[in-house]
């Protein structure tokens, strides 16, 4: 996991991670906010089911893939956190419809 | 701005914000004219300066005086009156300079007089076994959470590679009280041999004497293994160990719980190269680059590249490289002429000249080895379509396979959502070595729009006219 140093003072957010309620703060982008949280892995593979996440944290490797407000795919390092948001972890393929 | 803000056409558009976008936009509206800068990031700064305006860093020591620089340049971008918009990713060019590109899920078409491309570089891949496990981030990710968000891995981490930003983030990391638990250092010893003739002119720059004083400062605080020539990472659903080798010595294994890899930096290709601008291998940097002239000029007229994009040189050179396509792109609008772009250009040049010095030596001293530029057998050399070392040189023996091009074919490499970004030069190099000859001859991944995902539901936003309309509807 990764720790914020003490001297961030940014304001907290909230949101929803897989349903549960839970903390970023303001200016996190949805990857760091989850490698805070603990959440290493954001998603597993559509070709092996393997567990991955970020690598890059640069919009350039596709592997912190989550779905954001129901929008599936999106790069979470790429997108900045939002009050209220509601984010889900990806398992496998991606779902019809999404 | 907003897109609605937004006009049809620009004298000058520049994709990208780091210190060449910002520069080349910059001395593209002194001159007068009409300036878009696009760029992906939430804020002007790049991946060198990511954050600069909003870093929650208020201690300035920890990301050191050269991050600080970025400061300035963002000012001067910021005061020059180009528009900029943020957070919108560029995904086409065409050589009639029509750009692309999408803003929160909404697309638009721009209509460009010149394109400054400042899209800068990624990191090299490093295809290890256990490169893709949760926990394994790049260097570069790891500087990117401490810039945007200051934030550092927690636990055992250990830092493994080469390369000055290895050395920077490893110096970042103490500065913030928060050393690493070890170095595992992948220099290879006979790269001292090729790049010591280019020692005495590094020693005459600002680099040398900086990049000693930070290194030092890492070798009192971190343990490092130097003259590692093995790497795999192993775990189950995350990284937790870690096994090395140095040359005939016993292999060694240590526990972890993140590894930060790192092995240089590569021009970033996808957006010139899917406009059609051609590639040429660089064999100090190990990498393809597009051709460029001084100005930056590509072979697709009207579209110049500044900055890393264009190969590596480094921050500082980059604005100076952006400022010169920027004067590049004023005077081949007419804004100025020749004579006026040659007299603005002079300091820019001699400048330029001064912040070259010393690449030499960092390339040739910091040239990955070849074991870790080729796939590992049990390395996944794709990671998004998941191809192994050990498959690409099966295919490419027994199918006797050209290049890149031909091995997507039987085995979907750089077919995936990061369209060869992280396999491109693993794959090229890969069959270079199995069929015996060199990179340039295998050539790289044939690029096209989109270079980046784009659904339906976002090129439908985009405006079309009442003919276009007409000429699609049923009855």
């Amino acid at each position: 996991m990764f720790q914020r140093l003490p001297e961030d003072a940014r304001a907290p957010l909230s949101f929803l991670l897989d349903g549960e309620p839970v903390q970023g703060r303001a200016g996190d982008s949805v990857a760091a906010a989850l490698l805070a949280l603990g959440r290493d892995a954001c998603r597993e593979t559509a070709v092996s089911g393997a567990p991955r996440g970020g690598y890059c944290m640069m919009g350039v490797c596709f592997d912190c893939l989550v779905t954001i407000d129901g929008v599936g795919n999106r790069q979470a390092c790429l997108v900045p956190l939002r009050d209220g948001m509601e984010v889900e972890t990806q398992h496998g393929r991606r779902e019809p419809g999404r | 701005m907003n897109l609605p803000e937004l006009r049809d056409t620009y004298d000058v558009v520049v994709v990208g914000a780091g210190p060449a976008g910002m520069s080349a936009a910059t001395a593209a509206a002194a001159q007068g004219a009409s300036v878009l800068l696009v760029d992906e990031g939430v804020g002007p700064g790049g991946q060198i300066y990511r954050a600069v305006t909003t870093t929650p860093l208020t201690d300035r020591a920890v990301l050191g005086v050269d991050y600080w620089k970025g400061e300035e340049v963002a000012q001067a971008f910021a005061a020059s009156g180009a528009a900029y918009l943020s957070g919108a990713t560029v995904w086409h060019l065409d050589g009639e300079r029509h750009l692309g590109f999408s803003v929160g899920g909404e697309a638009r078409l721009v209509q460009a007089g010149q394109v400054v491309l400042a899209t800068g570089a990624l990191e090299r891949p490093f295809p290890i076994a256990g490169w893709t496990l949760p926990g394994v981030l790049s260097v570069g990710a790891a500087q990117t959470l401490l810039k945007a968000q200051g934030m550092t891995a927690t636990g055992r981490v250990v830092i493994a590679g080469c390369g000055p930003l290895l050395w920077l983030l490893a110096s970042q990391y103490v500065a913030a009280g928060k050393p690493p638990a070890l170095i595992l250092d992948t220099t290879p010893a006979a790269n001292w041999r090729r790049a010591l003739s280019h020692l005495p002119s590094f020693l005459l720059t600002p680099y040398a004497r900086k990049g000693m004083k930070l290194m030092a400062r890492v070798r009192r605080a971190v343990r490092i293994v130097s003259g590692v020539t093995e790497l795999a990472i192993e775990g189950e659903t995350h990284a937790e160990r870690i096994t090395y080798r140095r040359g005939n010595a016993a292999p060694m294994t240590v526990p972890v719980d993140h590894v930060l890899l790192h092995q240089g930096v590569t021009p970033n290709l996808n957006l010139p190269a899917a406009a059609g601008c051609e590639l040429e291998w660089n064999e100090p940097q190990a990498c393809f680059q597009p051709r460029t002239d001084a100005w930056g000029q590509t072979t697709q007229p009207g579209i110049w590249l500044a900055g890393d994009g264009a190969g590596i040189a480094g921050a500082e050179a980059a604005a100076s490289r952006g400022t010169l396509a920027g004067l590049a792109a004023a005077c081949a609008l007419g804004r100025i002429d020749a004579a006026a772009r040659d007299r603005l250009a002079t300091p820019v040049q001699a400048q330029l000249a001064l912040q070259s010095r010393g690449r030499a030596f960092l390339d040739r001293l910091y040239r990955p080895a070849d074991a870790f530029r080729r796939a590992a057998d049990t390395a996944l050399a794709c990671r998004c379509e998941e191809v192994t070392g050990r498959q690409l040189r099966e295919v490419a023996d027994s199918l006797k396979v050209p290049g890149p091009n031909q091995m997507k074919t039987f085995l979907r490499c750089g077919m995936g959502p990061c369209q060869g970004r992280l396999c491109g030069l693993t794959v090229t190099e890969t069959i270079a070595a199995a069929r015996g000859v060199g990179p340039e001859e295998v050539g790289y991944y044939r690029l096209r729009t989109p270079v980046k995902p784009l659904t339906v539901a976002e090129l439908a936003t985009l405006h079309s006219t009442e003919d276009e309309r007409r000429a699609v509807e049923r009855g």
